[in-house]
């Protein structure tokens, strides 16, 4: 996984609420087997009409705005666990989510794959709108190691709350499954100390 | 100290503990299947690694698969490729696969209690949100991304902290027509699509107790609805009832000893929540979805109301102009085109029971088109065998093989775009059961009378 420390960067503004991983990536196109190339879909049936032609008036068809920076309303992600909606949103070119309120799953999918998400107060994300909507060139900046979230040529800054854990990871670029490989003796101990009283499976 | 039944379950899963209280958290049963694993797999092989515990992780074939003709190969190439690539996963690491034309194939939470792979007391994932339904027989369960099913398979393990617990108490007698489907989607609407997000609920009450296993798998499928990572319910004399018996259930002894250890589990009397809620039974009627997310439901005679929250106006237009509905009108009388019943939530044998006592004898309306989606192949064998699918065809509706099928539009069974679906489903997001397609979710028996008459009806007053 690739590390995360400091963004700085304009962001994409997209004030909707209860944004559902379905939104972000429709089922029909879930049929892949890698993890590559579902940006092309990201926002799929927000971004371009049936026929394949773009929605002049959704945001990611906007050339005025740009970054790697996502901000969303909240509550984002909510809905179906598929992690394709992380890697869409990633291989579009975001690094980083902002917004007053993550799913949980996709919270967690997130972080699994270096997107940070990062939660602010419903004020603070206000701010970042009315920065935005005023100059889109406004940029954000996200320090990890302070936890702070920044709006650029002004004051305004919030602190973030985040798993410990998960923060040593993406600093680190390390992934869960390394950690647990380590484990595996533990988990071994484990197993022989709380032998499950019923039948295995087969 | 006094423990809730997802404390203990918690505390006898937790290997080790990390860095900010993140625990290690064994995994007793793991659910795949074709549409969630194979990035998983892919990382087995980048890194070379074996399945840690193969007899641990059972495999379906269910999202992305037809519901026609199951027994000729799958006619769409991406969907044969993904299907394919899981039986080949399973060969290759050894996993059990119930897949296309096993006798036990169907939708992983229907699949799992019916095999009687799904026990009180365990720990059970899947790479599927709707993963909470098992938490029905007393289970920690919840819905995991691709990454996750990766660690799952290589050490049996996750790393979760652990989250808060809330605990929903629905007391009294429900009204007649009122069915389980009716209750989640009420305490939903009551509590938004957002207001269970961190926590783990349980769900208990009078109410809760007098429902069938089923009926109480239709409540915890729905929890993720609200957000909530997953729901659970204690094990009691229904539970085991239901497990007994089982295919993989515990036998004799074994049997005696595992009801003994789960006879442990509920909720001590003074164990707390941090947020408890309860609900009448008598205050819940049949409920409609209007909106686009299932949180945006009412009861069948209320009016679409204004938004509580004025800030959300804009995210609550749009989800109205979307369903080509506005705010005081009344869904009753409404003209459906599409009745999907089947799906995670609603598609048992109960369900399909209910359905079928109610359409027997009587015809959908002429511009309906109804579908009837059996959720595994036992259950399809026994409708077959109680010659419920001959009521079925006889009332006009079109009964099909086991799948996720219209519920998430993935395979061909898609709704046209602006027609409205009546579904037994649990999500009706923008575009979920096919683009531009308008969903309204209700109970069997509300879909079941809404393709009878065209229209939606109340069945209480039925």
């Amino acid at each position: 996984m690739e590390k995360f420390t400091l963004l700085k960067s304009t962001a994409v503004p997209l004030p909707i609420e209860d944004i559902d991983t379905d939104q972000i990536i429709p089922a029909r196109f879930l049929k892949a087997t890698t993890r590559e190339g579902f940006g092309d879909n990201l926002f799929r049936d927000w971004r371009y009409h049936p026929d394949g032609s773009q929605k002049s008036d959704f945001i990611l068809n906007n050339p005025i705005y740009k970054g790697a920076i996502l901000v969303a309303g909240r509550n984002f992600g909510c809905g179906s666990s598929r992690e394709h909606a992380a890697w869409a949103i990633a291989d579009y070119g975001f690094k980083a989510v902002v917004s007053s309120f993550f799913a949980d799953i996709f919270k967690g999918n997130a972080l699994n794959n270096g997107l940070l998400p990062v939660t602010v107060s419903d004020g603070f994300l206000n701010k970042i709108f009315e920065a935005i909507e005023n100059n889109p060139n406004a940029g954000l900046e996200i320090n990890l190691e302070k936890q702070s979230i920044s709006i650029s040529n002004s004051s305004e800054v919030e602190y973030f709350e985040m798993d410990p854990y998960k923060k040593i990871c993406l600093l680190n670029g390390y992934d869960d499954i390394d950690f647990l490989l380590s484990q595996k003796e533990i988990i071994s101990t484990f197993e022989e100390n709380n032998r499950y009283p019923f039948n295995p499976i087969k | 100290m006094a423990k809730t039944l997802f404390d203990k379950i918690w505390d006898n899963h937790v290997v080790n503990t990390v860095e900010g209280g993140t625990a290690v958290l064994y995994i007793d049963r793991h659910f795949i299947h074709e549409v969630t694993s194979p990035q998983a797999f892919d990382g087995l092989a980048s890194r070379n690694i074996p399945v840690f515990r193969t007899a641990q992780t059972i495999a379906t074939a269910d999202h992305n698969v037809p519901t026609q003709n199951q027994h000729l190969p799958i006619s769409e190439p991406l969907s044969k490729f993904q299907v394919d690539k899981l039986i080949e996963n399973c060969n290759k690491y050894g996993v059990s696969l119930y897949g296309l034309g096993h006798p036990y194939q169907g939708i992983v939470h229907v699949i799992g209690p019916e095999l009687g792979i799904t026990q009180p007391g365990m720990t059970i994932v899947c790479g599927d949100s709707h993963t909470s339904t098992h938490g029905a027989f007393g289970c920690i369960a919840f819905g995991i991304g691709t990454s996750q099913v990766e660690q799952v398979l290589a050490s049996q393990c996750l790393l979760q902290l652990k989250p808060k617990q809330m605990r929903i108490n629905v007391e009294g007698t429900l009204h007649q027509g009122v069915t389980a489907k009716d209750v989640i989607l009420y305490i939903i609407s009551k509590l938004t699509t957002s207001g269970g997000t961190g926590y783990f609920v349980e769900y208990a009450g009078s109410t809760i107790r007098n429902l069938s296993m089923e009926g109480r798998m239709t409540i915890c499928n729905m929890s993720i609805e609200m957000g909530a990572k997953g729901g659970l319910i204690a094990p009691d004399e229904k539970t085991f009832d239901y497990v007994n018996g089982k295919k993989y259930a515990p036998k004799d002894a074994a049997f005696d000893q595992a009801v003994s250890y789960w006879k442990t589990l509920p909720t001590d009397e003074d164990a707390s929540f941090d947020v408890e809620f309860t609900f009448q039974a008598s205050d819940i009627m049949p409920m409609v979805t209007y909106g686009t997310n299932p949180g945006m439901g009412m009861g069948v005679r209320q009016s679409i109301p204004e938004p509580i929250d004025p800030a959300n106006r804009n995210s609550f237009d749009k989800s109205l102009s979307y369903m080509g509905l506005h705010a005081g009108e009344s869904l009753l009388g409404k003209e459906i085109q599409h009745v999907f019943i089947g799906s995670c939530t609603n598609s048992r044998m109960e369900d399909l029971r209910l359905v079928a006592d109610y359409v027997k004898g009587k015809q959908k309306a002429p511009h309906v088109k109804a579908m009837i989606v059996p959720g595994s192949k036992q259950v399809e064998a026994q409708v077959i065998s109680e010659g419920l699918d001959l009521v079925f065809k006889e009332a006009g509706f079109d009964f099909r093989e086991p799948g996720c099928s219209a519920c998430l539009g993935m395979n061909e069974d898609k709704i046209p775009a602006n027609e409205y679906c009546v579904s037994t489903s649990n999500r009706n997001f923008e575009g979920r059961q096919g683009p531009g397609a308008r969903t309204i979710l209700t109970s069997p028996l509300m879909a079941a009378a809404a393709a009878i008459n065209g229209k939606i009806i109340d069945v209480s007053l039925d």
